[in-house]
């Protein structure tokens, strides 16, 4: 008991991969076993998960469950784990998703092992980079994610899944590309990987000294490996302009697949910017935050807006991402914006900040930030979920080709519009609170960016809007008639998410106070 | 101590192929076990020696003669200096390991050759013993040897086993390109030979041990003139641009099992060569020619990888990539210090294995399906999913992915470029001073790892992946158990590498070491100090002085 109890966190990251191997070597013609077990597998996995949450210790509210071994050391780095309150809910959000996500693919026939194997591999990459407190443990992990995903789409995919696969492939590993080669030339200037080491040495490195090993100064270099940085989780996140890959990818996924891409593997792009773009260039990413939050807007009035275009309903779900995204980044840029003036070189007077407000304010649009990302996880799973429903039915995501099918499958019908109106950001549901906090919080930095950002959130109304009516109401259409009703295994998908979501949208702050000590803390 | 384990891991492969030669014809297929035993002793012994160095690392600054380990020294032609010594240190132990497993490997895949077993299975071992050789030579004469015992059943095995559209050109290829190499390697050695006695004092006359060599100092004229020679002679063996040209012929034509050790091995044996007789005994001209070196080294990685991606023919992209890989292997040579050396060592056995896996696989599915055209293959996941598999495994290491062995090696090998940056130099070849572009050769060379991602992931997607055409494939015969044990073998320590780099880091560390600080000490007379550093260093004098 006492060793999985100091090794928790170890144990947690790596069970997935134990657990895959295990499926592996199960015989391949018992299709309902590899099924069985994989699920059951996740679920022990989730206790894990849901055991690290209770152990957490709220009162400090730094990181927990730390460890570190040395891995590399010819070139200095170690195997360092360990979550804090940002990182927590994501590695919860993440262990709930999976077991889903497997549930929901009971129905795949074709090379099922492979796809369960593939599916455990993508948990333990997906928490080991929460978890990552070392910047070669967290690349390793970044692109060892990348594979799974690949495969996911490449082999279940839908008609167009080449192309689709290809282009995530190669867009996300060229925007890592930069990132490699930024962590190469941190690693060298200050001779460590370690992420909480790094806050402070690269953090305290003189802009105008000279790195030896480019012949540029530290502030050019901080400058050129913000960008990459900034690149690579930007394309992850995905702001506009880098979200061209989603909807692609979205689309061509199967249904679980696109479950887990929105509900957990875009969530590693935004924190990303919480854990490291921000943190490691605090004047950087003050003197950007404002352009960030720009993408921001534009994220959720164009996604809103391109949404609201579309006429295939996964699509539409998955513009609906960035949409959603969108105020993710903004509750960042605000973050960026006042950790800047604190940590960086401007060096605010702590009281003066806090004067103003500012503080207060980007406490409560971080915290939105995470909870946001919480919240969006269980939400676009939900609704991927209900698409892939509809579509294992029909056939079809077409829009136009829908209409009636509430008086066709009552229950179905009330499940989308309960899920539909928690994206929606309805009050008393889980989007409410998220991005209400973040406007909130952002409304005193940037007034401008948060005032256009509504033109977006109309959107969000008019898209869900008619997603429900192309579909749901209208003449009902005699091709649908005598649709089969949802399965009890789809039931016990779909309702654990419908019972979070309402949680956190009546009560968010079980999961709220978590994620507000520990950035209570990084703000002061 | 005294038990002649590296002469048993050498030469057992030859007393092997001796008795297979022995053999009656009617019992040709006794000869595969009889290989087999050679091999998994090899890999027994070495295996353990591996192990057991690594349990008593030597301290680092220790000098490079006492960190060679099981040393046996018998006179031979002593009166010339020639000697039949043997000895590994850090980094020729893990390539002595690695050639044991991927012999093994290669006995294994070639159990089904149904043409003269006799005489392949005696070829094979004699190519087995001359790679074994040269990593544990400690005799630079011995050294030559068996680099030329290595090329010779090369030759011979392309042309009779080999692929019969190309197997005479290519073979001739190889050997012209080897041969010669080896021999512009050689004259410079003679003449270095005759001036070892003035320049090492401590020399007992004129000798070929290389232990002394390794202590000379070559004044620095000869130093620039005869590194070029003895550095290119050896580096076509590892694909060095622009006498790489041979290379893909020859994987492509050579049977299954010498196109595993070929890639796997026989190149690093150049890079091995050309590091141990280089620049470990003429770091001055190392110094001089690596600003230079370093961009032919570029222009493997890049171009090799753009060619491999034009590539239909299976084996053709894979010994493209190889040449890519190897430019890498070269490149942190050409970094001039220890991260750049470590990652060349990780970077040899990690290349060493993926590329002799992906020739076993490549192997597996010609034998089967009698064409290794990506035009023409697809759906081979069905059929073969074993070999799938193993080949997204080995491609994955080849793109450098995060967790398995090439990233290991690469991330050392892009810091070392990086670091490399460092070095002020002038009045080195054509006045490149590595502060000026090695950040450069960092940024454009991590611009292969695209590359190789893009080729490996077409190459995966259409062979593997594709649409499935019952009709063509439906009676492809599956692989044995014993093919799927060599995939996993392979397969395992790839992982175990990537996973865990502490198994084979340190040693690797450990047996870079001296020649590193060789070149860093050679380094500090091209160094151009600016003017405060200047000051400092006069001041220091001066207080020395006083």
């Amino acid at each position: 008991m006492d060793f999985i109890q100091q090794n928790i966190l170890t144990i947690t990251i790596f069970l997935p991969l134990a657990f895959a191997l295990i499926v592996f070597l199960l015989p391949d013609d018992d299709k309902m076993l590899i099924r069985r077990m994989a699920f059951l597998f996740s679920i022990i996995v989730m206790g894990f998960g849901i055991a690290m949450w209770f152990l957490y210790d709220r009162s400090n509210a730094g990181i927990q469950f730390a460890q570190r071994v040395d891995w590399f050391p010819a070139i200095g780095s170690s195997y360092h784990v360990g979550l804090d309150g940002i990182s927590l809910p994501m590695v919860l959000l993440t262990v709930i998703l999976t077991p889903l996500g497997i549930l929901a693919s009971f129905d795949i026939e074709e090379r099922v092992k492979m796809y369960m194997t593939l599916f455990l591999i993508m948990e333990m990459a997906s928490i080991g980079l929460f978890a990552a407190l070392d910047m070669m443990i967290f690349f390793i992990f970044w692109e060892f994610g990348l594979v799974p995903m690949y495969f996911l789409i490449r082999l279940w995919g839908g008609k167009d899944r080449v192309y689709a696969s290809f282009k995530f492939f190669i867009y996300t590993m060229a925007g890592s590309l930069g990132l490699l080669l930024s962590i190469q030339i941190m690693g060298l200037a200050t001779g460590t990987f370690d992420i909480p080491e790094l806050y402070q040495r690269w953090v305290a490195l003189d802009s105008a000294a000279v790195i030896p090993v480019v012949n540029l100064s530290v502030g050019t270099v901080k400058w050129v490996a913000f960008i990459a940085f900034f690149l690579a989780f930007a394309i992850k996140v995905p702001i506009w302009p880098f979200h061209t890959w989603l909807p692609d990818a979205h689309t061509q996924a199967p249904t679980a697949g696109s479950m887990m891409l929105a509900g957990v593997l875009l969530k590693l792009g935004a924190y990303g910017f919480l854990r490291l773009v921000i943190p490691l260039f605090p004047d950087q990413a003050y003197l950007s935050a404002s352009v960030l939050a720009f993408l921001g807007m534009l994220s959720i009035v164009l996604g809103g807006f391109a949404a609201y275009g579309q006429w295939d309903f996964k699509r539409l779900v998955a513009y609906s991402s960035i949409n959603h995204m969108g105020f993710v980044v903004l509750g960042i840029a605000v973050f960026a914006w006042v950790y800047g003036l604190q940590y960086g070189s401007p060096n605010y007077d702590a009281a003066a900040l806090e004067q103003l407000g500012y503080v207060t304010d980007a406490v409560m649009a971080t915290n939105g930030a995470v909870l946001q990302m919480f919240n969006h996880g269980l939400s676009a799973a939900g609704m991927f979920f209900l698409v892939g429903v509809i579509y294992d039915r029909a056939h079809t995501r077409d829009l136009k080709r829908f209409g009636g099918i509430w008086s066709i499958l009552p229950v179905y019908g009330g499940i989308l519009i309960f899920t539909s109106m928690a994206s929606l950001g309805l009050p008393g549901l889980n989007g409410f609170p998220g991005e209400f906090t973040i406007t909130r919080g952002a409304w005193g930095i940037f007034t401008v960016q948060v005032a256009l950002s509504m033109i977006g959130l109309l959107m969000t109304g008019a898209y869900v809007l008619k997603a429900i009516g192309e579909t749901l109401h209208g003449p009902i259409k005699p091709e649908w008639r005598g649709l089969p009703a949802m399965t009890f295994r789809e039931h016990c998908v779909i309702w654990p998410l419908m019972i979070l979501m309402l949680s956190l949208g009546l009560w968010p702050q079980w999961l709220q106070s978590t994620i507000d000590y520990t950035v209570s803390l990084l703000l002061g | 101590m005294n038990f002649p384990f590296l002469s048993v891991i050498t030469l057992s492969p030859i007393a092997a192929a001796i008795v297979i030669m022995l053999l009656p014809k009617e019992r040709g297929e006794n000869a595969r076990m009889l290989g087999l035993a050679a091999m998994i002793l090899g890999l027994v012994l070495s295996t353990a020696l591996y192990i057991d160095y690594n349990m008593n690392l030597p301290a680092p600054g220790t000098p490079w003669a006492d960190t060679l380990r099981y040393v046996e020294e018998i006179p031979w032609v002593a009166s010339i200096g020639i000697n039949y010594i043997l000895g590994v240190d850090g980094l020729s132990l893990t390539l002595v390991l690695l050639t044991a497993i991927v012999g093994l490997g290669g006995v294994l895949i070639s159990w089904g050759v149904e043409d003269r077993p006799r005489e392949f299975y005696a070829f094979f071992m004699l190519l087995v013993a001359g790679v074994h050789g040269v990593f544990v030579a400690v005799d630079g004469f011995l050294l030559f040897f068996f680099y030329e015992v290595a090329v010779l059943p090369m030759y011979v095995m392309i042309v009779i086993w080999g692929w019969k559209e190309r197997r005479e050109y290519a073979a001739m290829k190889l050997t012209l390109y080897i041969l010669i190499g080896s021999f512009i390697a050689l004259i410079p050695f003679l003449i270095l030979y005759f001036q070892l006695p003035q320049v090492n004092p401590s020399a007992p006359g004129l000798t070929f041990d290389l232990r002394y060599w390794a202590e000379a100092n070559f004044d620095a004229a000869t130093q620039r003139l005869w590194f070029l020679p003895i550095f290119v002679g050896f580096g076509a063996l590892a694909g060095m641009f622009p006498f790489h040209n041979w290379s893909p012929d020859g994987h492509v034509a050579a049977p299954t099992a010498v196109s595993m050790i070929h890639a796997g091995v026989l190149m690093k044996l150049g890079a091995y060569a050309a590091m141990r007789v280089g620049i470990q005994v003429l770091p001055e001209g190392a110094v001089y020619w690596m600003p230079f070196i370093i961009l032919l080294t570029l222009v493997n990685v890049v171009y090799g990888a753009l060619i491999a991606m034009r590539q239909r023919d299976m084996k053709y992209m894979i010994g493209y990539s190889s040449v890519s890989h190897m430019g890498l292997v070269v490149m942190g040579f050409a970094a001039m210090n220890l991260e750049g050396f470590i990652g060349s060592g990780i970077q040899m056995v990690s290349h060493g294995l993926m590329t002799a896996m992906f020739f076993a696989c490549v192997g597996m599915i010609y034998d089967r399906a009698h064409t290794r055209s990506m035009d023409e293959l697809s759906g081979m996941m069905k059929v073969q999913p074993w070999v799938a598999v193993a080949f997204v495994i080995g491609g994955l290491v080849s793109m450098g992915m995060p967790g398995l062995s090439g990233f290991v090696a690469e991330f050392p090998i892009f810091m070392g470029v990086w670091r490399g940056g460092e070095m002020n130099l002038a009045n080195t070849a054509f006045g490149l001073n590595p502060a000026s572009f090695y950040y450069w050769v960092a940024i454009i060379s991590v611009l292969g790892i695209i590359i190789t991602a893009a080729y490996i992931l077409r190459a995966i997607a259409s062979v593997f992946f594709g649409d499935y055409d019952e009709h063509a494939w439906h009676d492809m015969k599956p692989i044995l158990a014993i093919d799927k044990f060599t995939l996993v073998m392979f397969c395992v320590t790839l992982i175990g590498i990537g996973m865990f780099p502490r198994v084979i880091a340190p040693i690797v560390e450990a047996g870079v070491q001296p020649v590193v600080e060789r070149l860093v000490a050679a380094r500090d007379i091209y160094t151009v100090w600016n003017d405060v550093q200047h000051i400092g260093a006069g001041i220091l004098a001066w207080l020395g002085g006083a």
